[in-house]
């Protein structure tokens, strides 16, 4: 009897433990991840989508080539950075970020040359890419968002005690953030 | 080694600091479609609006809001409705079938937000489209309720064949199973406890008293469960209701999907 009692009291005891730390990083490391695959997802979306609206604009009118040239440059070079998802460290993101953010820069050139070409501006092909477009900048910029949000859960749950502990025994490690682009004028203006 | 830290708290800082601004700008949850905080429209074209939007819920549980504010205080449209969407959780949970049309009247914006589920029946081209021909047009004119009303006339178009309405006798058998469920598992607890109580001599405890009744404190937590049960299936669907109102966000998720314009 006495056996039992131990038995269920020690079950307790390693279920409270478990609880306590050890679960909760496993699940927060996870949603981290999962939610890289988003972050990924909507950049993969994007990419896909370049090629065409090149093309698009190539036909439709004597586009200048140097700013195409560099639009598939960028995206040759921000697809062959990708991150391992059990590695999310500062600095990959770091490195994937600006990778993106090199080809964010140079969609954002063709599209301001776009401005030059009339026939362009009424093209129903080249308006519908360019909402698609507008639309995955928007799911990129959500996607992130959330990242940085449960990156932040994670991360400011290993290092609070007594997690910190259990953290650095099984090498759970802080994740990156994505920071605000440099000169970004999409971010919002906060008012006082 | 500070510097690391400092490297690391600013962000996190940031992100904190963001959180609550954000948390104070967005108006709470509507318990309509058709919300209209600046009193655009008419009690009658917000009535019938309302009416159409809730028929159309009820037979595809797509749920389409339409928010009419006064400023976007500084946000991006599509960045304001988004989180808007998403905090109000418009849509399914399980389909992510929700769509908002946030308009703006003091930026003269409007944005058609589409949750995930959505994305598919209504891509950002054909959002676009939408705005450019039936919106916007009236919006000029300042035909703000005709061009809700040809707007969500547009919405319901292409997404009428994506969803079935199909929770009310599903939600109706799964709730009855669950709360019948839920009723042997607190017998069971009770009579456990009861016996372990008998078992143990005149303990004493203060769950069940020493003639084997369960004291109030019980009835009130097994009242709790049921009634905790009841509360939620109350969130969406609204079985219960006679068709009439409508029954509440679902807790749809947004991804940014769908297409902005100004007028």
């Amino acid at each position: 009897m006495k056996k039992i009692i131990y038995g269920i009291v020690g079950f307790f005891a390693l279920l409270s433990l478990s609880s306590c730390g050890y679960n909760t990083m496993v699940q927060l490391d996870e949603q981290v991840k999962s939610q890289w695959a988003q972050v990924q997802n909507v950049y993969q979306r994007r990419s896909d989508l370049i090629p065409n609206l090149v093309n698009t604009v190539k036909g439709a009118a004597n586009f200048e080539q140097g700013t195409l040239v560099k639009v598939m440059e960028a995206r040759a070079k921000a697809t062959a950075v990708t991150v391992d998802p059990s590695k999310l460290t500062p600095e990959s993101i770091q490195k994937f970020q600006a990778a993106q953010g090199n080809l964010s820069q140079s969609l954002g050139r063709l599209l301001v040359a776009v401005e030059n070409y009339p026939q362009l501006k009424s093209n129903q092909n080249f308006l519908e890419l360019q909402s698609q477009l507008e639309g995955t900048e928007n799911r990129i910029t959500v996607e992130r968002q959330r990242f940085n949000e449960v990156t932040q859960q994670y991360n400011s749950t290993i290092r609070s005690f007594p997690n910190n502990l259990m953290a650095s025994m099984f090498g759970f490690q802080q994740k990156g953030y994505f920071h605000a682009e440099a000169g970004a004028e999409k971010a919002p203006k906060v008012q006082f | 080694m500070t510097l690391a830290i400092k490297k690391l708290t600013y962000p996190f800082l940031l992100v904190f600091i963001s959180t609550l601004l954000f948390a104070q700008t967005f108006p709470e949850k509507s318990d309509h479609l058709v919300t209209d905080y600046t009193h655009t429209l008419s009690t009658e074209q917000a009535g019938h609006l309302e009416k159409k939007l809730v028929a159309f819920d009820d037979s595809t549980s797509t749920q389409i809001a339409v928010v009419i504010i006064r400023s976007l205080e500084g946000y991006e449209i599509a960045d304001y409705g988004v989180r808007l969407a998403q905090k109000w959780g418009i849509g399914h949970k399980k389909k992510n079938n929700g769509i908002l049309l946030l308009v703006s009247l003091g930026d003269r914006k409007v944005t058609i937000e589409t949750g995930y589920g959505v994305e598919g029946a209504l891509p950002d081209a054909i959002a676009r489209r939408i705005i450019e021909n039936e919106i916007k047009p009236n919006f000029k004119q300042g035909n703000y309720y005709q061009g809700l009303e040809q707007g969500t006339d547009a919405i319901i178009a292409y997404t009428k064949g994506e969803y079935k309405n199909d929770s009310i006798q599903k939600g109706g058998s799964a709730h009855g199973g669950r709360g019948l469920f839920l009723v042997i598992l607190v017998i069971i607890i009770i009579v456990i406890i009861a016996r372990i109580n008998r078992g143990g001599g005149n303990g004493g405890s203060q769950v069940i008293g020493g003639r084997g009744e369960a004291s109030p404190l019980w009835w009130i937590f097994l009242g709790s469960i049921l009634g905790g049960r009841g509360g939620s299936s109350g969130g969406w669907g609204g079985s219960s209701n006679d068709g009439g109102g409508f029954g509440g966000f679902g807790g749809g998720g947004f991804g940014g999907g769908g297409a902005s314009g100004d007028w």
